[in-house]
């Protein structure tokens, strides 16, 4: 099957400096993919390049079907991406942005309440305006602006950061719902005990290049994932570091 | 688009309604702007009664400045600009919808200073519309040419002083033409003030074009 | 156009065509704008000063109406129309540069407005010194001079925009939109401006008399030239600096991937070195 991320020797730049020098990468449907790697190691990049939001300059860069050396805008509405800025309007309420961002995606009234549930907002802090909320709460609020969209590829940076245990918690659950449903999951993260959890794979990024990749720990503990469908524990992983 | 553009406005004005900065900012400061004319023109003599049409617009674009860079300032929040993107809107919607915005801001600020300029200064107003027709257009072509130059200065850091430099030269004609229609339709005498009228639109509709045109390039390129 | 590309640069460099953003392959930097091109423009502009400087302060007689002062016309007018051509060159060059992303175009459209914002204020100077004697006045609210000064405004702005500290891309993008509207805004101010003064009847400066003619018109036609071998070769050399900037700025696209991939951590990038085609620089 045709693999939902496809990145070959991926060169992508940030104005001049070369963020990605040569990113091999491939994530399956139904995946979740954990890189790993020091800071300026260009994870955050490898999640912009597959939302089509920074162009690659060389090799090959497919995502969902898409080319993304000539059409990278087509893969935007079909991710969702939750990063270190909150793209919230902090004027608007919890609902207000949810509906904003539900709106621009078309979806419907119902599908803005079925995400503030799943977040855990739908009740008093709805109407609460995202300047006064904690960190922790507008990071749910933008979990809520990602799951209005219903992407296939969720593009997560760094998103235990700043949550709390029971946040976290509430986040690995939809992280599993969504891949259950047939979601794709790329992670980057320094939290390595948190996301090795999560991950089925682990691929490793530094200086802009991919280094090795290897089945997250807990399959090599043998730990099933408690999803059913794709997932296939205890499956060799594909592997990434052929060139 | 024009269902993006909807959308993008009406997020636009809800925000304007939760945080009132037009409302509690800029409107004060045009009133400030019309009392301080008041100061420096002496309202005893004729000059200030004569000045009247262009105080009028001189305040209403410095006023403008504000509400747009206020405008811009909503989508430069915390990566709101990546969101922007990735959401899928029509940039020429979104641009129609943000300009909407700032229009509407504008035509009430407009409507207050109307009555603030008859009242402060005496101002009797005949050829209503005339006058209401060269708001409209003034207005609309304010709002997309502020609209658009907000976006090309929008999240650099010199952008408070860029703002004003880029955008009042280009309106220079809206003050203009904005000036004669008002002077002739005090004067009784509103034909000239109609062919200035027809230069206002004709210059909104100039910079609604290129402001949806070039809106795309600027959420992307920079 | 081919007075205007660099003949004493990069030879067999060309510039960029690669689509979108990025870095070109290093070309060779000559150590300064001059060539044998603008050598031959230069003197030529002289000998055309000298020659305007001769029909204009010496064989062209006074005016009957406006005395000595109507010498001015002969670097006023000109340098109106060149200051169009700039804008002109800009705009194109920026819808240029939109249109196709070689730097090429980006360092033309700056090239235009900085000459075009020289000759505004030889305009205004001018204007202003015909001024003093004829109404008494350094300025006059005239159509030309009043347009003139909003588009020194415009011109002082659009620079002030490409003298931003940004990514380069993102600042030429930026400064391309701006320049794209530059004529269209000198020709919306033009017009306001000339029809809102043609109601006052204010004596207007830089009326070409129809009649003007023999010496004067001579002495009208050299300043044309002369002013426009000025224009000529002050655009040749302010466009290879603009030029040598970019290339000054321009990174080797091999180069920096190498200078990447370095810094990876010793331990990756072994394993890395092991895992990928064709090698790659270890830490």
């Amino acid at each position: 099957m045709e693999p939902v991320v496809h990145l070959r020797d991926a060169v992508a730049l940030l104005g001049r400096f070369p963020a990605l020098a040569g990113i091999d990468l491939d994530v399956a449907r139904g995946e979740i993919v954990l890189l790993r790697g020091p800071n300026g190691a260009g994870k955050t990049t490898v999640l912009r390049v597959c939302a089509g939001l920074v162009p690659v300059v060389r090799g090959q860069a497919v995502v969902l079907g898409h080319d993304l050396r000539h059409d990278a805008r087509a893969v935007r509405r079909r991710v969702g991406m939750l990063g270190h800025a909150t793209g919230l309007f902090d004027d608007l309420t919890v609902a207000d942005n949810v509906t904003f961002w539900g709106r621009a995606h078309r979806a419907e009234r119902g599908d803005v309440e079925a995400a503030l549930g799943l977040v855990g907002l739908a009740g008093r802090l709805r109407g609460v305006p995202v300047a006064r909320l904690s960190a922790g709460q507008r990071r749910r609020t933008s979990l809520a602006c990602l799951l209005v969209r219903r992407p296939e590829l969720w593009l997560l940076d760094e998103p235990h950061a700043g949550l709390d245990h029971e946040a976290r918690d509430l986040l690995d659950r939809l992280v599993r719902q969504a891949v259950g449903q047939g979601a794709t999951v790329v992670i980057s993260s320094h939290e390595l005990d948190r996301a090795e959890a999560l991950a089925d794979r682990v691929v490793t990024i530094d200086g802009g290049v991919t280094g090795g990749a290897e089945p997250a720990p807990r399959h090599a503990a043998g730990i099933e994932r408690d999803v059913a469908a794709d997932a296939t524990p205890g499956v060799a992983p594909e592997v990434t570091h052929v060139a | 688009m024009w269902r993006d553009a909807s959308l993008v406005a009406g997020r636009d004005l809800r925000i304007e309604a939760r945080s009132r900065v037009a409302l509690q900012q800029v409107a004060p400061f045009a009133l400030l702007v019309l009392i301080l004319f008041a100061f420096a023109l002496d309202p005893e003599g004729p000059l200030l009664e004569r000045a009247t049409p262009g105080l009028y617009w001189v305040t209403v674009l410095f006023s403008a400045v504000l509400a747009v860079a206020r405008s811009a300032a909503v989508d430069e929040a915390d990566g709101v600009r990546d969101a922007l993107r990735l959401s899928g809107l029509d940039p020429a919607g979104m641009f129609v919808g943000k300009a909407l915005a700032v229009a509407a801001e504008l035509a009430v600020l407009e409507v207050l200073l109307g009555a603030g300029v008859v009242v402060l200064y005496g101002a009797d107003p005949a050829a209503v519309g005339l006058l209401a027709a060269t708001c409209v257009a003034a207005t609309v072509a304010v709002a997309s040419t502020g609209t658009l130059y907000g976006a090309l200065v929008s999240g650099l850091r010199v952008r408070e002083t860029l703002l004003p430099l880029l955008l009042l030269p280009v309106l220079a004609p809206v003050l203009i033409g904005g000036t004669r229609a008002f002077e002739a339709a005090l004067d009784g005498s509103p034909a000239d003030g109609w062919s200035w009228c027809g230069l206002l639109a004709a210059f909104a509709v100039l910079y609604s074009a290129a402001g949806a045109l070039a809106y795309g390039t600027l959420l992307e390129g920079s | 156009m081919t007075a205007i590309t660099p003949a004493g640069t990069s030879r067999g460099t060309s510039p960029s065509g690669a689509p979108g953003p990025g870095p070109v392959t290093r070309p060779t930097v000559p150590a300064h704008t001059g060539s044998r091109g603008t050598r031959v423009v230069g003197w030529a502009a002289v000998a055309g000063l000298a020659l305007l400087l001769l029909y204009g302060l010496v064989v062209s007689p006074a005016d009957v109406e406006m005395g000595d002062a109507v010498r001015l016309m002969y670097v006023h007018v000109p340098s109106a129309t060149y200051l169009y051509v700039g804008c002109f060159i800009t705009t194109v060059a920026s819808a240029l540069w939109l249109w196709k992303r070689t730097p090429g175009w980006d360092a033309l459209a700056e090239a235009g407005a900085e000459v075009a914002l020289v000759f505004s204020f030889v305009v205004l100077l001018t204007g202003s010194l015909w001024g003093r004697p004829t109404w008494g006045t350094y300025w006059v609210w005239d159509a030309r001079l009043t347009s003139t000064a909003v588009l020194t405004a415009l011109l002082a702005g659009y620079l002030a925009l490409r003298r931003l500290d940004l990514d380069p891309d993102a600042r030429s993008t930026r400064a391309a939109v701006l320049g794209l509207l530059l004529v269209p805004n000198v020709v919306v101010v033009n017009r306001s401006v000339s029809w809102w003064r043609s109601l006052h009847q204010d004596a207007t400066l830089a009326r070409i008399d129809p009649t003007i003619e023999g010496d004067m018109l001579v002495a009208l036609m050299v300043g044309f030239l002369a002013i426009g071998l000025v224009f000529t070769w002050l655009m040749m050399h302010r466009f290879r600096v603009a030029w040598l900037e970019q290339q000054a700025d321009r990174v080797d696209l091999d180069a920096a991937l190498a200078a990447r991939r370095a810094e990876a951590s010793p331990a990756a990038g072994a394993a890395g070195a092991d895992d990928r085609d064709g090698g790659e620089v270890p830490a």
